[in-house]
């Protein structure tokens, strides 16, 4: 596929994310913040999410997994991730984790394990969706081209 | 984004004092502006750095508290701003705020993704700066350099004399700064804010203050005089014009009384606010909150109340302390309360407790701000004062000693660490720049001497001996120590340059901070102890000396009372004095604190013994003085005391008694700092 035919399909792939809710305007600062001095700062960045969000995650779990609950802990680790997340514009997983965070305040362990479950899923699939992201930038540089700036109407 | 370095337009020592300059700011600024970004999230971190750079700051991340502290510690004036997450694994941020609200008074911006009004409103009474919710935006950051100048521009204000200056000021600060030789300490100043070492009559601070200052440093004389002259007028009368025009001092402008008087107000409010927080000197953090960080007030408050608290201040006392507005009886832990406040009311030198370096070194690190924040110092920064003045000599001494300290400020945070109460001495003197005073309770330096810089010129030109050497490391009980650190009220530069400083070098290892003290405390106590020693060395009974400090009302503690009977004695001394100045909080606890040490250790140890309380006192006047340069710290001890006590009398007999007594370790070499130096 040449250059072009990838560059609108690079615009189209991430105007849907917005679209869908996975992202949001975070991300277009992060974008914004990407130039020719730091070519792969958006990679890097969502890399070093994914990393600490993993980590994260299995840290719930395991939180969640113990005969007695601490939620101190587990609320610690959801508002870490919810910091992240919301910083480089996840925001299905940031939303997630509010909603998480509600029901550790109330302790109540059922509604805390659903909510993990959700956050994962939500996580596992803007990691998706990111990953394939750059891929097709890749793609495009890769093709000795450029990739476009997204204008978002947001 | 563009890449062009922009931050490196400016150097950054001189971008900073470019930038200092208020008025002249620089055409790039705020580009260069250096910030110092800390968050234990990777990822936030990393977006926030590439953000700042793309501002054109100079940006340093760090991803732990306790790393990104050492660092401004090591470089005091390597950063203009900090940026902050609340939620830290490592550290509180509003620990870590307080922190350096106290030791580097620079501006700190929190960050959190939780946008809960509480903790908004902690950040708040913390002390920051400002408050940004995560995810940052890059509109959010870019206007940072406002705090900064902000600070500026207030620090400025207020010492501004001869106008102009700014930029030439921050220049010759820095150039001073290096001729003080201070370490660090002076440089955190120099960017943050007007150093307060160089005071207008501190003509001893040689070239640095001979340079038109448009600073006021408010020596602990110039602060006495103040006092002298708010209580003449009623501190409800007392209007900026009418002081300035009892004062009759050259050179000093309406607007730096005004400035100075609303610290001294703020900082009587805290006194009054202290008892409150003094019983648990582990809230020390906490209790500042309320207190110390914005207002002053309620740390005074807390030194009052502490003091109260701790029955040791005796009726007559509780009532001076009343009488001088605060209200608050209770003289909790005996000590520390009024050391703290009287370091607060003598900083003098140094705008802020400069507990630093040595502090954490020594103790806790969180712990060692409360010392001095939170030591609900009972002895107010006045009673510092007014102990002087009662021993005016022995305050001279003191003051001059930490004048000396003040001079030396740099040696504040020097003296911290120092491990031997000689260099203590010297270093108390010296440091009462107004660097925090560390009281390392490692190090078992007092750290008072460190800040409290007491700028009090040295009447008498006592001074050298006072420091002396000598200073026996009281063995200083943990009593000494239990000031209710509480309120961990930002004793700003816990300058304890207790120019008693031989004293304090005893103080070192003393007494064994209570636990419930912070191990901030323990600086104290430590300090204390030298205090002890100084004691002796100042007096040679302990009821002259009490009498001397206490001609104001106390009357109590004729010397074997504990410690605590003469801190309260000066606590109530100084509260007497009005001390309105609620700015001195924070310090001036620590000064109570501190004197409270002293006390205790006083009671502890052989040492105790009025003298050694008085030394202590002295040094803790000393220390107050120089605790916060800006608060009070002006209002000399002098003012604090109700009376004026010949200094004369009092230094002879401080120096008598240093002659006379010099403790086995006088290791106070001071190394010649003549008090003379000290004035600044």
């Amino acid at each position: 596929m040449e250059v072009g035919q990838m560059q609108g399909r690079l615009v189209d792939y991430t105007k849907s994310l917005f679209m869908e809710g996975f992202l949001d305007g975070q991300f277009l600062q992060l974008q914004q913040l990407q130039d020719e001095s730091n070519p792969d700062f958006v990679v890097e960045v969502v890399s070093l999410f994914f990393d600490d969000s993993e980590k994260l995650l299995n840290d719930l779990t395991m939180a969640l997994d113990q005969p007695n609950v601490d939620f101190k802990k587990v609320d610690a680790h959801v508002h870490q991730l919810k910091g992240s997340s919301s910083s480089i514009g996840a925001q299905r997983v940031k939303n997630g984790c509010i909603a998480f965070r509600n029901f550790c305040e109330e302790q109540n362990i059922e509604a805390c394990l659903r909510c993990l479950q959700q956050v994962k899923q939500e996580y596992y699939l803007v990691k998706n969706k990111l990953e394939a992201l750059f891929r097709l930038e890749q793609q495009i540089v890769a093709a000795g081209g450029s990739i476009p700036m997204m204008e978002m109407g947001f | 984004m563009n890449s062009s370095s922009g931050k490196g337009s400016m150097s950054t020592a001189s971008s900073s004092a470019a930038w200092k300059a208020g008025d002249a700011v620089p055409e790039q600024f705020p580009a260069g502006l250096r910030v110092l970004v800390v968050d234990d999230d990777q990822t936030c971190l990393m977006i926030l750095e590439k953000m700042l750079r793309t501002c054109l700051y100079e940006v340093t991340k760090c991803n732990r508290a306790e790393i990104a502290l050492s660092m401004l510690r090591e470089n005091k004036n390597g950063f203009d701003i900090v940026i902050s997450d609340v939620h830290m694994p490592d550290m509180d941020g509003f620990k870590l705020l307080e922190h350096i609200g106290l030791e580097m008074d620079l501006p700190v911006i929190m960050m959190s993704a939780d946008d809960g009004k509480h903790v908004v409103m902690k950040g708040v009474t913390h002390g920051a700066c400002d408050y940004l919710i995560k995810p940052v935006r890059m509109e959010a950051l870019k206007n940072i350099w406002q705090h900064v100048v902000r600070k500026w521009k207030d620090e400025w204000k207020d010492f501004e004399q001869s106008g102009s200056v700014e930029e030439g000021d921050r220049q010759q600060k820095q150039s001073e700064d290096a001729d003080y030789s201070s370490s660090a300490n002076e440089g955190n100043w120099k960017s943050s804010k007007k150093r307060k070492d160089d005071e207008d009559e501190a003509e001893e601070r040689d070239d640095t203050s001979t340079l038109k200052k448009p600073r006021v440093v408010w020596s602990v004389e110039l602060h006495q005089q103040f006092v002298a002259a708010v209580n003449q007028l009623g501190i409800d009368k007392a209007v900026p014009k009418k002081i300035l025009e009892l004062m009759n001092v050259p050179g000093l402008t309406r607007e730096n009384v005004a400035s100075h008087l609303q610290k001294y107000r703020l900082y009587l409010k805290r006194l009054s606010g202290v008892s409150q927080h003094q019983s648990n000197p582990n809230n020390s953090f906490i209790s500042p909150e309320e207190a110390a960080f914005g207002p002053l007030s309620s740390l005074n408050g807390l030194d009052l109340q502490t003091l109260a608290a701790t029955g040791q201040l005796p009726a007559q006392s509780l009532a001076t302390l009343q009488a001088a507005g605060l209200g608050r009886s209770t003289a909790k832990s005996s000590i520390p309360m009024p050391l703290v406040d009287q370091r607060n009311i003598f900083s003098f030198e140094n705008p802020k407790l400069r507990f630093g370096e040595g502090q954490q070194q020594h103790m806790n690190n969180n712990k060692q701000i409360n010392l001095f924040h939170g030591i609900p110092t009972t002895m107010e920064p006045k009673q510092l004062a007014s102990l002087h003045h009662t021993a005016q000599s022995i305050g001279n001494i003191n003051m001059q000693v930490t004048s000396h300290g003040a001079q030396s400020f740099q040696n504040n945070s020097l003296l911290m660490p120092m491990a031997q109460p000689q260099s203590r001495g010297q270093v108390l003197n010296n440091s009462t720049v107004g660097h925090a005073p560390t009281l390392p309770s490692s190090m078992g330096q007092p750290i008072l001497s460190n800040g409290v810089a007491v700028n009090v010129s040295p009447r008498n030109g006592i001074p050298e001996n006072i420091r002396a050497p000598g200073y026996n490391p009281v063995s200083q009980t943990s009593s000494i120590l239990n000031f209710p650190m509480n309120t961990a009220s930002e004793l700003p530069g816990n300058s304890f340059t207790l120019g008693s400083t031989p004293g304090i070098s005893g103080l070192t290892s003393k007494g064994a901070f209570q636990e419930d003290v912070n191990s901030e405390m323990k600086g104290l106590g430590e300090f204390l102890s030298s205090y002890d020693t100084f004691n002796d060395l100042n007096q040679h009974k302990p009821q002259n000396w009490e009498i001397q400090y206490v001609g104001m009302t106390y009357d109590a503690s004729q010397h074997s009372n504990s410690l605590q009977d003469n801190l309260d004695l000066m606590q109530s001394v100084l509260v007497q004095q009005g001390f309105s100045s609620g700015q001195v909080n924070g310090q001036n606890r620590s000064a109570a604190v501190v004197r409270k040490a002293m006390f205790s250790a006083g009671d502890s140890t052989e040492h105790v013994n009025a003298q050694n309380v008085n030394q202590h006192l002295n040094s803790l006047v000393e220390n107050t003085i120089r605790v916060k340069s800006e608060r009070v710290a002006d209002a000399s001890a002098a003012n604090l005391f109700p009376n004026h006590f010949g200094q004369e009398d009092l230094m002879s007999a401080l120096l008598k008694q240093q002659e006379g007594i010099l403790p086995a370790e006088n290791e106070f070499d001071f190394d010649g700092y003549s008090m003379d130096d000290i004035q600044e």
